[in-house]
């Protein structure tokens, strides 16, 4: 069976794509940042995973408001970053396992999450500023990925606890896949951070680090979180810490934190990046 | 829909999306460099075609971020129009919060303190 090796987190600022176009990794203002992974790239070394499931929100590339689906799962083997007006170069293409897909989303609607299905789908730099940052000199993108987008933009949001139990779906889902694959699951966005309003360039340190600490070994507490309160204590962007708790649900096993960097500010962003060791359980508690 | 207020905040719900889809759905036109430059060529006849408000057209004239939000903008479609003035997130944030850039900058390193 497919098993899942871990997961990583990190913020998705488009700034950060812009710098590595500008290779500007060492400068003073970056390096705080992108020195964060060093470590990723021995752990991904170390993996070497063949699949990375990525929970990401789309800011306006693949998606307009005309039709926003809550939960949609890419279903191709090829996928395509494009033009999202900001001036970040486009990045090259991306391989994708449709067969595998399709595997998710039988599971996700037979267990009741009854997800938007893409054949074709677009991913914008909430997928590829991840992984320049993950593999910033492969030549071949060395992973496959499977793009799960969560709406965090068009409220009513998926609840906190809707993403958990999501991405505690997907999680069985990998594991129950009839093939050898090592899977790694990555949640893509925050931490905290606000763009519009009076409020612009809110940042929230003390919620950040408690949900640094919380995602390893307390998730469910951050389940109880309504959107509304997300919003208030992680700003109107924050809300993308959804992304992060349906990648938590995903690892079903024990899991533990291997690494962590924060640090503020990137553009208006409280950045942050995490590594996460998972081991399966044999007798996991029910989700 | 009435939210807890969340001071110098907007919630983009249901009226948010009803009242700014025709002003995020120009902006999502943006994703194109050809209505780019289509948008600079004719700015308010470009505006004038989505079929903004007259609001709407004041705002982006204006380049007035906060009457974008007001009027229904989403704030990543709004990046995208601010992309084609030269503005990026620190200048629309020192600009809602009535702050130089530098200010503004100022302000987020002071909240990794």
């Amino acid at each position: 069976m497919a098993h899942i090796i871990g997961g990583v987190a990190t913020s998705h600022v488009p700034a950060i794509g812009k710098a590595i176009a500008d290779k500007k990794q060492n400068e003073p203002y970056w390096k705080p940042f992108f020195g964060g992974f060093d470590f990723v790239h021995q752990w991904l070394q170390r993996e070497k995973p063949d699949i990375a499931v990525f929970f990401y929100n789309d800011h306006g590339l693949n998606f307009f408001l005309d039709k926003m689906p809550t939960f949609a799962v890419g279903a191709a083997n090829e996928y395509h970053n494009d033009d999202e007006g900001w001036g970040l170069p486009v990045s090259r293409s991306f391989a994708g396992d449709a067969a595998f897909s399709w595997h998710l989303i039988e599971a996700l609607v037979a267990d009741e999450f009854d997800v938007t299905m893409c054949q074709e789908m677009l991913v914008d730099h909430a997928v590829a500023v991840p992984m320049q940052l993950m593999w910033p000199n492969a030549k071949e993108w060395p992973v496959k990925i499977i793009p799960v987008s969560i709406n965090t933009v068009q409220h009513p949001l998926p609840s906190a606890a809707r993403c958990f139990k999501f991405g505690r779906s997907i999680g069985r889902a990998i594991e129950s896949y009839a093939g050898n694959q090592k899977v790694m699951v990555v949640g893509t966005g925050g931490l905290s951070h606000q763009l519009d309003g009076e409020r612009a360039g809110f940042i929230n340190k003390e919620f950040d680090l408690l949900c640094m600490d919380k995602i390893v070994s307390d998730p469910e507490a951050l389940t109880g979180y309504s959107s509304e309160k997300l919003v208030e204590l992680a700003g109107t962007q924050g809300v993308e810490l959804l992304n992060w708790i349906a990648m938590r649900g995903a690892l079903t096993g024990r899991v533990t934190e291997a690494f962590r960097n924060y640090h503020i500010p990137i553009s208006n962003t409280a950045a942050a990046t995490m590594v996460f060791d998972h081991q399966p359980q044999p007798q996991r508690k029910a989700a | 829909m009435e939210h807890h207020d969340i001071p110098g905040t907007t919630i983009f719900d249901g009226d948010q999306a009803r009242k700014g889809l025709a002003l995020n759905r120009m902006c999502f036109s943006f994703n194109s460099a050809e209505n780019r430059e289509a948008f600079k060529r004719d700015e308010d006849g470009y505006c004038a075609r989505y079929g903004l408000t007259k609001e709407q057209r004041e705002a982006v004239r204006e380049r007035n971020v906060l009457k974008l939000i007001a009027a229904g903008g989403n704030v990543y479609y709004l990046a995208k129009l601010a992309g084609i003035f030269g503005l990026n997130v620190q200048d629309i944030g020192a600009q809602q919060t009535g702050m130089s850039v530098e200010e503004f900058k100022q302000k987020l390193a002071a909240a990794g303190r």
